[in-house]
C-alpha cells in the first residue's frame, strides 16, 4: 500500500507539472492572468506532492522494505540510518526523484518572489521548470521507478509496480547494501551538492528562455539571476572539490582526479557556468556579448543535463549500454529538442541582441573576458571530445579505447597556465580601453617581485621547468590580486580620512562582487599550488614488508608494527589495519594506521589511507592488497604528496569568497528607508 | 727484454674460463631477479584494467588485475622492454589498455580535432574583436594624464557613488 501510495503521488506531480506547462503557455499565448496565476499555483504544488512522494521512499528505505527493489539494491539491515537515507540518491531512480524534488523547491522559491516589474517573464520561466520538472518526473514514472517491488511467479522473480496475475509477493531477507564506496562522508554530501549546482542553473537557463522568448533582451534576467547563478557556481564547485577529496580517502589512488568520463561530467558545466560568470559581467557593464551569454547558459543547461544522466547512467562504458539503457535515448532526445529549440530561439532573436557599444581595445578588460571565455571553452572541447570520442571510436570502428590523464594533461595545462595568467592581467586592465603601456606600468612591479619569487623556488625547491612557471603565474596573480586590495583600500583611505583597515573592510564590504572574485581568484591559487605539488613532485614506493622492517620514501621511513584483523558484524563488515610508525629524518612522528574494509554484503574492498597531513607535504600510507596481508608480511603503497593540503585549504578559501560575493545585500531601496527613519527619530543614546 | 707474465698459460686459461662462467651466472641472475613492485607500477600505472572502467591497471583491485600485474612481472624478468609489453597487451586486450589510443589512423582524428576546433575559435574571436575594434576612433594615447590615472579615476568615481 506504502508504495503504491508513493507512486500514486509522484504520477499525480508529473501530471501537474504538464499541466502548469499547458497553463502557463496558454495563458501567455492569451496574456490571461488568472490562467499564469494558475500555473504559478500548480508550480508550487509540486514541492510538496515531490516531497510526500520522497518522504514515502525514504521511510521504505529506513523501514528495510526489501519487496522494492530499489530499496533492496541500496540498502541493507546493516547499514545505519542515516546512510539508509542518504542512500535516497545512491541510486539511479531516487537520484532523479532527488533532482525533481530540488528543481521543484527551487523552482517555488523563484515563483514566490515579487513578479510585478517582470510579469512577462513569469510564465516562460514556468514552462522552462516545470517542463524540465515534468521530464524528470516521467522517467520515475514510466522508466526508472523507485517504487518497484519483487513479484515472485513460477519461481521466477521480476520486479513490477503492480502485480502481474497470479504473482505473489516477494520480499528478500536483506538488501544489497548501498556500494560500500559511497558510504564515506564526502561521498554523502557529494552529490546533493554537485545536484544543488546543476538544478540551480536551470534558474538562470529559465530566465534566459523567458528573455528570449518575450523580447526583453536588457540585462534584466541576467540581474534577477545572478545570485542563483553564483550560488549554482559554488554548489558545483564544491561538489567537485567534495567529490576531489572522496577520491584521495577512499579510492587508494593516492590522488584526487582522474579525467574519469563521470568526472569531467561534472566539470564541464563548471567550465560554462564558470565563463559565463565572467561574461555576464561584460554585458553589464558594456552592453556587450548578448548573444554569447545566451549561448553559454544554453550549453550549460545542456551539459548539466548531459552531467545528470552520465554520473548516474553509466552508458559511458559502452555505445550498446547506451542503446540497451531504457532513459538513454530518452535523455539524448530531451537534450537535442531543448538545445534546438533554444538556439533556434536565440537565431530568432539574433537582431535584438546586438552589442549596444563597440569594444575599444583589445587589452581592454572586455576583451581580455572575452579570451578567458575562449580559454574555458577550450577546456570544454578538451573534455567533450575526450568523453565522446571513445564512443565515437566503438561506432566508427569498433574498438575500444581509453583516454587517460595524459591526453587530458597535455591538452589543458596550458589552457589552464593561460587562464592564470589572464587572472594576473585583467584585474589592472580597465573597461573600455587599456594600452600595453598602462597595463605595463600596472604590472611590472608584481611580475618583478614574481620572478624573484620563482628565481627563490629555483635555488631552493626545484627546477622543473613546468613547476617554475606554474609558482611563477601563481606568484603574479597573488601579488596583483593583493595589490588591487591595497591600491583600492589607499585610495578610499585617502579619500574619507579613514583607518587602513576600516577602508579596506568598507571597501570591500560595498564591492562584494569584485572582492569575492578576488578572494576567490586567490583561493584558486592556493589550489594551483596543492595540483602542482601532487602532479609535479608526487613519489611513491611500494614494497611488501615483515614485520618490524622498514621502507623509506623521501625523508619518510615507515616501519610495519602490527596488523590485526576483526568483523563488525553489525556494520557487516571486516576490517584489517596495519599499524605503521612514521619517522622523519630518524625522529619519531608517529603512528598511521592504513586498512582494508571487506563489505560482506557486496563483496568489495574500500582501502582507507593512513595519512599525516602538513602544509609541506602528506604521507599517505596504503595496506594493498596485492598480496594477502598477515604477520608474515603485508604490502604497503606509500606515497609523499607535496604541497596537496593547499588544494583543500584553498577549497575552504574559495567558499568564503563565493560566499562573500554572494551573500545577500540589504536592499538599496530597504537601507535608504530606514536611514531617513532613523535620521527623523532621535537616537536612543541621545 | 720481454717482460714474463706472472701467471702461467694454463692459468690464464683457467681464469678466462672462470670469467666466462661469472658472466653467464651473473646475467643469469640479472635474468631471473624479481622485478620490484615499483617496476611493475611504473609500467602498470600507464595500463588500464580491460574489465573495469578508467581504473589504471596498477590501482585496480581485481584479481584479473592481480595476475597482469603479475604477468607484467614476469615480462619484465624476462627482459622485456616497456614497449614491448604495452604491444603485447594491446594485441590480448585491443587499444583500450593504453591509457592512449596508438597514433595511427583514425585515432589520429582524435588528437587533431580539439586543436582544429579551438585554433577555429581562436580565429573566429580574433576577427570580430578585430572588427569590433576597427569601427571605433583610434584608442587614445597611452600617455594622457587620463590613461595614466586611470586605476584612480575609476576608484573616484565609485567611491564618489558609495557616498
Amino acid at each position: 500500500m506504502i508504495p503504491e501510495f508513493g507512486y500514486g503521488v509522484l504520477a499525480v506531480s508529473f501530471f501537474v507539472a504538464l499541466y502548469s506547462v499547458g497553463a502557463a503557455v496558454y495563458g501567455a499565448q492569451k496574456k490571461s492572468l488568472a490562467m499564469i496565476e494558475s500555473a504559478r499555483r500548480a508550480m508550487l504544488l509540486l514541492f510538496p506532492l515531490i516531497t510526500i512522494s520522497a518522504a514515502t521512499l525514504i521511510y521504505l528505505l529506513v523501514n528495510d522494505h526489501y519487496e522494492v527493489s530499489f530499496v533492496y539494491e541500496v540498502t541493507s539491515r546493516s547499514m545505519p540510518t542515516y546512510l539508509k537515507v542518504t542512500a535516497w540518491w545512491g541510486g539511479q531512480a531516487g537520484s532523479l526523484v532527488f533532482w525533481s524534488w530540488l528543481l521543484s523547491a527551487f523552482a517555488s522559491a523563484v515563483t514566490i518572489r515579487k513578479w510585478e516589474r517582470d510579469i512577462e517573464f513569469l510564465p516562460w520561466v514556468i514552462v522552462v521548470a516545470s517542463l524540465t520538472a515534468a521530464f524528470f518526473l516521467g522517467l520515475t514514472v514510466f522508466y526508472e521507478n523507485p517504487f518497484m517491488r519483487f513479484w515472485s511467479m513460477n519461481g521466477s522473480v521480476e520486479p513490477s509496480m503492480f502485480p502481474p496475475a497470479g504473482a505473489t509477493l516477494f520480499t528478500p531477507q536483506d538488501g544489497r547494501g548501498l556500494n560500500p564506496l559511497l558510504r564515506h562522508p564526502g561521498m554523502v554530501i557529494h552529490p546533493p551538492m554537485l545536484y544543488l549546482g546543476f538544478v540551480s542553473f536551470v534558474i538562470p537557463y529559465a530566465f534566459a528562455i523567458a528573455a528570449l522568448i518575450t523580447g526583453r533582451t536588457d540585462d534584466r534576467w541576467i540581474r534577477l539571476t545572478r545570485r542563483w547563478t553564483l550560488w549554482a557556481w559554488l554548489f558545483l564547485s564544491f561538489g567537485l572539490v567534495l567529490g576531489g577529496r572522496w577520491a584521495y580517502d577512499v579510492l587508494g589512488w593516492g590522488g584526487y582526479w582522474g579525467w574519469d568520463p563521470v568526472e569531467i561530467a561534472a566539470f564541464m558545466p563548471w567550465l560554462t557556468g564558470t565563463a559565463f560568470l565572467h561574461s555576464v559581467m561584460i554585458q553589464e557593464k558594456r552592453g556587450l556579448l548578448k548573444q554569447w551569454n545566451m549561448i553559454l547558459i544554453i550549453l550549460t543547461y545542456a551539459l548539466v543535463i548531459f552531467g545528470t544522466f552520465l554520473t548516474r547512467s553509466g552508458v559511458l562504458s559502452s555505445v550498446h549500454a547506451f542503446a540497451e539503457s531504457a532513459i538513454g535515448p530518452l535523455f539524448f532526445a530531451f537534450i537535442g529538442l531543448t538545445f534546438i529549440s533554444s538556439i533556434a530561439l536565440l537565431i530568432w532573436r539574433w537582431p535584438l541582441l546586438r552589442a549596444e557599444t563597440e569594444m575599444k581595445s583589445m587589452l581592454s578588460r572586455e576583451a581580455l573576458f572575452l579570451l578567458n571565455n575562449l580559454l574555458f571553452m577550450s577546456v570544454l572541447v578538451v573534455c567533450f571530445w575526450g568523453v565522446v570520442s571513445p564512443l565515437m571510436s566503438e561506432l566508427f570502428t569498433n574498438q575500444k579505447i581509453t583516454l587517460g590523464p595524459p591526453f587530458y594533461e597535455r591538452a589543458t595545462a596550458p589552457l589552464f597556465a593561460g587562464l592564470m595568467l589572464l587572472m594576473g592581467i585583467a584585474p589592472l586592465s580597465a573597461w573600455g580601453h587599456s594600452t600595453i603601456q598602462t597595463l605595463g606600468r600596472a604590472l611590472w612591479k608584481s611580475a618583478l617581485v614574481a620572478a624573484a619569487v620563482t628565481a627563490v623556488a629555483y635555488f631552493t625547491y626545484t627546477s622543473n621547468l613546468i613547476a617554475l612557471i606554474g609558482f611563477f603565474l601563481i606568484a603574479f596573480v597573488v601579488l596583483v590580486t593583493a595589490q588591487e586590495f591595497w591600491r583600492g583600500a589607499r585610495a578610499r583611505q585617502s579619500a574619507q580620512h579613514e583607518n587602513f583597515f576600516v577602508a579596506l573592510t568598507r571597501l570591500m564590504g560595498r564591492n562584494r562582487r569584485r572582492y569575492g572574485g578576488y578572494i576567490i581568484h586567490i583561493s584558486m591559487m592556493m589550489m594551483a599550488i596543492g595540483i602542482l605539488g601532487i602532479e609535479i613532485f608526487q613519489a611513491e614506493t611500494q614494497n611488501t614488508l615483515k614485520q618490524g622492517e622498514s621502507l623509506t620514501l623521501e625523508n619518510y621511513t615507515i616501519t610495519y608494527r602490527e596488523i590485526a584483523s576483526w568483523d563488525n558484524n553489525g556494520a557487516g563488515v571486516n576490517y584489517t589495519r596495519a599499524v605503521i610508525d612514521v619517522q622523519e629524518n630518524g625522529v619519531y612522528l608517529g603512528k598511521l594506521t592504513p586498512r582494508i574494509d571487506y563489505y560482506f554484503d557486496s563483496q568489495q574492498n574500500m582501502t582507507i589511507p593512513g595519512q599525516r597531513s602538513t602544509m609541506r607535504d602528506d604521507l599517505y600510507v596504503l595496506l594493498v592488497d596485492w598480496q594477502p596481508a598477515s604477520a608474515d608480511g603485508a604490502t604497503f603503497k606509500v606515497f609523499v604528496n607535496p604541497l596537496v593540503n593547499w588544494l583543500w585549504v584553498g577549497s575552504f578559501a574559495f567558499l568564503a569568497g563565493v560566499l562573500f560575493a554572494a551573500w545577500p545585500d540589504k536592499d538599496p531601496a530597504e537601507e535608504r528607508s530606514h536611514t531617513r527613519q532613523v535620521a527623523k527619530q532621535p537616537s536612543a543614546a541621545d | 727484454m720481454k717482460r714474463q707474465l706472472p701467471i702461467s698459460n694454463s692459468q690464464l686459461l683457467f681464469v678466462a674460463l672462470l670469467a666466462l662462467i661469472f658472466a653467464n651466472f651473473t646475467s643469469a641472475a640479472a635474468q631471473t631477479r624479481v622485478p620490484t613492485d615499483d617496476e611493475v607500477n611504473a609500467i602498470a600505472r600507464k595500463l588500464y584494467c580491460p574489465v573495469c572502467e578508467s581504473t589504471p591497471l596498477d590501482v585496480c583491485p581485481t584479481e584479473a588485475c592481480h595476475q597482469w600485474r603479475e604477468q607484467i612481472r614476469s615480462m619484465l624478468s624476462e627482459g622485456k622492454t616497456e614497449d614491448e609489453i604495452f604491444q603485447y597487451f594491446e594485441q590480448q586486450y585491443g587499444a583500450r589498455v593504453l591509457a592512449e589510443p596508438p597514433k595511427k589512423g583514425f585515432f589520429w582524428l582524435i588528437y587533431l580535432i580539439p586543436p582544429v576546433i579551438i585554433l577555429a575559435g581562436a580565429v573566429i574571436l580574433l576577427r570580430s574583436m578585430k572588427e569590433w575594434t576597427t569601427k571605433t576612433e583610434p584608442v587614445e594615447s597611452s600617455e594622457t594624464p587620463a590613461a595614466q590615472d586611470d586605476y584612480l579615476a575609476r576608484m573616484e568615481e565609485e567611491l564618489k557613488k558609495q557616498k
